[in-house]
């Protein structure tokens, strides 16, 4: 019965196709011309030129992977040959793409097919001798990425880490030092550390853990504390001494993560979809503005951003109530959409000529107030730092606290069965209304800083897409896991916010990861062990 | 035990209809005034009414493909809005080489042979765009929990309108006027925007079209069987996957028509302009009961009347300005007071409370 081993053409020609299918995608939506600019080596590798080798590298891997799981023993010749194939039609997709380009003009259609990119594809050599270079690149990577795969599993892990490493420092070093990526010998020495050291970490890793544990107990756990609270309190605490760019980074970060622990309450705890949740968002910020603001001329008081401050939550809390009240009933679909349209309500009313006596309207509220504790004034982004600090902080300790809670049991009854939850005698009222609100209060506080920070505050800032926003971060980093709420937001926020050219494409990646992450991974990147538990489970029996 | 939560519920119940309550008598209060002061003539409330119908039959063409995979799959598929604004912007392009061409010169038989390829061709690409959404996306995740599918029909169509946007461009392009489609008719004394009559007189043949699709043929009624119930339908013979690429396929091809006569109307696309429409469409498919395709013609036509007569009728006679500004929000505050009141909409079973 012994069938000779057959090499598997079909599926290695199937991964080549995806891969050229998305390398096209890539370059005609215009992502690879505008990443051009940043360099990563300069003078040999620019960050266009990185992604359209980490496709490469990833259909490549797709695809000599697939040729390792269809049979035993592959031979090492077949993973090279399955490697070379698909880079090589990937990158023929793009070859083809030049010459069809040089043509005809696409751009009557496809507004990105312009003779720059045709230049970066061909490497600026023109079109002759640049098609063949490129296909010769695409041959060589996948080749690489075969031989690569085919040896013991620790080198494999020593050359992607290092190698995968290079554009994450030239990207962090030209984002936030206004550095130019990094030089050739600088990339040489990145790969070499890396590889070095995770060659030494995979021989030496067992024998180093066995001296942890063979550490006297007063020792390892004072070690532990350190690694675990100390470490992170100082990395966090200290983190505005780099400046004022990368603090104004991390602001938005904090910002999201806000509204990102309150929706993981909503969400992630009690499993009430709420699309609309930019909407307390809005209300935490426009209390804050009203209150305080000097222009609000029709109210005889202004207060302090402290004062203000329990009124914005205080008023948060009421409309999740408002919220709350009529949705009880409606589960799952419906809810999403009403908490939608809710959302759109009040960036509507926001907008309106009707309240802009009150609230502004089109033009917003301006001279805020910023905060200030004595003399320390939260004016700059270093300072509004610590505001969010102290906010999340806060967030990820009541929802660490409730979770285990008696009412945090309820909730995750409730995101379980409702009619199981009930009939064990949780009330369904109390429960989901506290949901809504405890949600809206982070949600409140995020928006009375975000207006303190910003100063003034306009409609258009209460969008919709804040509220995809924040599903999508909790959702990807491990929906119902304040780390993984923490992982997402860093990721989804953080990552773009420092990749300015990518702004404009935000929204087509964070579409793409949303799929993607329901197709492959659904409980997220960093999973709560529980949710992972149950959504394998009923996927695997249906419902 | 007992008691307590009888009185829980009458709480909440109270509470819910006071809201309702309060918001149906602000629209009562200001449908009076507005009347009473005599600010807008019969015939421009005429007016409104029929651009209410023309915008209403563009809502309930979509809100078709909504109830219809609703139906059958239990989901929303928030990417269809997103579908039916993929049809008319691919179908620009066909329009700018037509225009190029000088179809558009004032000939009748060549606009005609120009708009039916336009049409044609919009359908076919919602239709395929529609296909292949069910395939990639939906069609693995088919047993998971309801949210899942939810989620990742928001991540397609925030892909879709951004991917959109990559390739063709950001800007607001401009559809070729076309010239029998612009002035006036007379009918019945009454002069109607041309547009508008084709529209609503387009929109109402493939609604009656699809009723009789639905109702009487044989895909149509295996379509019911699968709403009905998907594992009976499979014993009975029905290849239950065939059925939902249909549906997909009718929904598709129906938002792609509804996105040209949209387009016809309003005459520009932009990779964003799928997105209201859709939510309203959803709004107009649960007003007239989610998963009934009379319901959501019904629907649709309602929600376009009220969206168009509603700013002036209620708004105006509150005295707040710019009550256009506003038509949005009214839309949504229907679909709030409609699940409250009346959460199997107007035509339908009661979905909005059964175990989701």
């Amino acid at each position: 019965m012994n069938e000779r081993p057959r090499f598997d053409w079909l599926s290695a020609i199937k991964i080549g196709l995806l891969g050229g299918g998305v390398a096209l995608f890539l370059c005609l939506v215009g992502l690879i011309e505008a990443s051009d600019r940043r360099p990563i080596i300069p003078g040999v590798l620019s960050m266009g030129q990185t992604l359209l080798l980490l496709t490469l590298v990833l259909f490549a891997y797709l695809a000599v992977r697939q040729a390792k799981a269809n049979q035993e023993n592959v031979p090492r010749a077949w993973l090279v040959l399955s490697g070379t194939l698909v880079g090589l039609m990937t990158n023929a997709f793009l070859a083809a793409l030049v010459l069809i380009g040089g043509w005809i003009d696409l751009r009557a259609v496809f507004v990105n097919a312009s003779p720059a990119l045709y230049d970066i594809l061909t490497l600026g050599l023109g079109t002759g001798l640049g098609l063949i270079v490129l296909l010769l690149i695409g041959a060589v990577v996948g080749a690489a990425i075969g031989a690569t795969l085919s040896l013991a599993e620790s080198y494999q892990r020593a050359i992607l880490l290092g190698l995968g490493l290079i554009p994450i420092i030239a990207i962090l070093n030209s984002a936030l030092f206004a550095g130019r990526g990094v030089s050739i010998l600088g990339a040489i020495l990145i790969l070499l550390v890396t590889a070095v050291s995770s060659l030494l970490w995979s021989r030496y890793q067992d024998r180093v853990k066995e001296r942890i544990e063979a550490l006297p107990p007063r020792q390892h756990r004072s070690l532990a504390f350190g690694v675990r609270w100390i470490l992170p309190a100082a990395v966090v605490l200290s983190f505005p001494i780099l400046g004022a760019y990368p603090s104004e980074v991390m602001n938005e970060v904090g910002r999201f993560l806000l509204m990102g622990l309150g929706l993981n309450i909503v969400v992630g705890f009690a499993g009430l979809l709420d699309l609309g949740y930019v909407a307390f968002f809005a209300i935490g910020a426009y209390t804050m503005g009203v209150l305080t603001s000097p222009e609000m001329t029709w109210l005889p008081f202004h207060l302090t951003f402290w004062e203000a401050l329990p009124f914005a939550m205080i008023m948060s809390v009421l409309s999740g109530f408002i919220l709350g009240i009529p949705v009880l009933g409606m589960r799952g679909d419906y809810l999403a959409i009403v908490t939608l349209g809710f959302g759109e309500i009040i960036q509507r009313l926001a907008i309106s000529d009707w309240l802009k006596p009150y609230i502004g309207g089109s033009n917003g509220i301006t001279l805020i107030p910023k905060a200030a504790i004595g003399p320390i004034r939260f004016d700059s982004p270093q300072t509004i730092y610590y505001l969010f600090l102290a906010g999340c902080v806060l967030a990820a300790f009541i929802s660490q606290r409730v979770k285990f809670s008696r009412l945090g049991r309820a909730w995750m009854a409730l995101r379980e069965d409702e009619d199981v939850a009930e009939a064990m005698g949780i009330d369904l009222v109390r429960t989901k209304l506290m949901a809504f609100a405890t949600g809206a209060a982070f949600a409140g506080l995020s928006g009375a800083i975000f207006a303190s920070k910003l100063a003034s505050i306009y409609p258009h800032s209460f969008h919709l897409l804040i509220s995809i926003n924040v599903l999508c971060l909790i959702i990807v980093g491990g929906i119902g896991n304040i780390p993984g709420v923490i992982v997402g937001a860093l990721f989804l926020v953080g990552l773009p916010e420092i990749l300015r050219e990518f702004a404009e494409y935000r929204l087509l990646m964070y579409g793409a990861a949303l799929v993607m992450m329901m197709l492959l991974r659904p409980e997220g990147l960093l999973p709560e062990a529980r949710r992972r538990l149950e959504l394998h489970e009923e996927m695997g029996a249906g419902d | 035990m007992l008691q307590r939560l009888k009185r829980r519920l009458s709480w909440t119940t109270v509470s819910m209809w006071a809201i309702g309550g309060a918001i149906l008598l602000v629209v009562i209060v200001g449908t009076v005034l507005t009347l009473s002061s005599g600010k807008y003539k019969a015939s421009e409330w005429l007016d409104l009414t029929i651009n209410g119908l023309a915008l209403g039959g563009i809502y309930a063409l979509i809100a078709l493909g909504y109830t219809l995979v609703y139906g059958i799959l239990r989901m929303i598929n928030f990417a269809h809005g997103d579908i039916f604004m993929a049809g008319p912007f691919a179908a620009y392009f066909v329009a700018v080489a037509f225009d190029n061409a000088d179809y558009f010169g004032g000939d009748a038989m060549l606009e005609i042979v120009a708009l039916v390829v336009i049409m044609v061709f919009a359908m076919l690409v919602s239709t395929v765009l529609a296909i292949l959404l069910e395939r990639i996306a939906y069609r693995p995740l088919r047993r998971a929990p309801r949210l899942i599918p939810l989620i990742t029909a928001i991540g397609a169509s925030f892909f879709l309108e951004y991917a959109f946007r990559g390739l063709f461009g950001s800007g607001v392009k401009s559809y070729p006027e076309v010239s029998i489609l612009t002035g006036y008719w007379v009918i019945l004394g009454i002069r109607i925007l041309r547009i508008r009559v084709v529209v609503i007189v387009a929109a109402i043949l493939m609604l009656v079209g699809l009723y009789v699709f639905v109702q009487r043929t044989k895909v149509g009624k295996a379509m019911q069987a699968v709403s009905e119930d998907k594992d009976t339908a499979a014993l009975m013979g029905i290849d239950v996957d065939r059925i939902i690429v249909i549906t997909f396929l009718v929904g598709g091809a129906l938002a792609g028509a509804a996105g040209v006569l949209y387009v016809l109307m309003f005459r520009q696309v932009t990779f964003i302009m799928g997105f209201m429409p859709g939510l309203k469409a959803f709004t107009a498919a649960v007003l007239g009961g989610i998963g009934n395709v009379v319901g959501a013609a019904l629907g649709g036509f309602f929600l376009g009347i009220a969206e168009s007569l509603f700013p002036n009728l209620v708004l105006d006679g509150l005295g707040i300005p710019a009550p256009y500004q506003l038509r949005d929000a009214l839309a949504f505050v229907l679909l709030i007071l409609i699940l409250i009141f009346r959460p199997t909409g107007i035509v339908g079973e009661r979905l909005a409370v059964k175990k989701a």
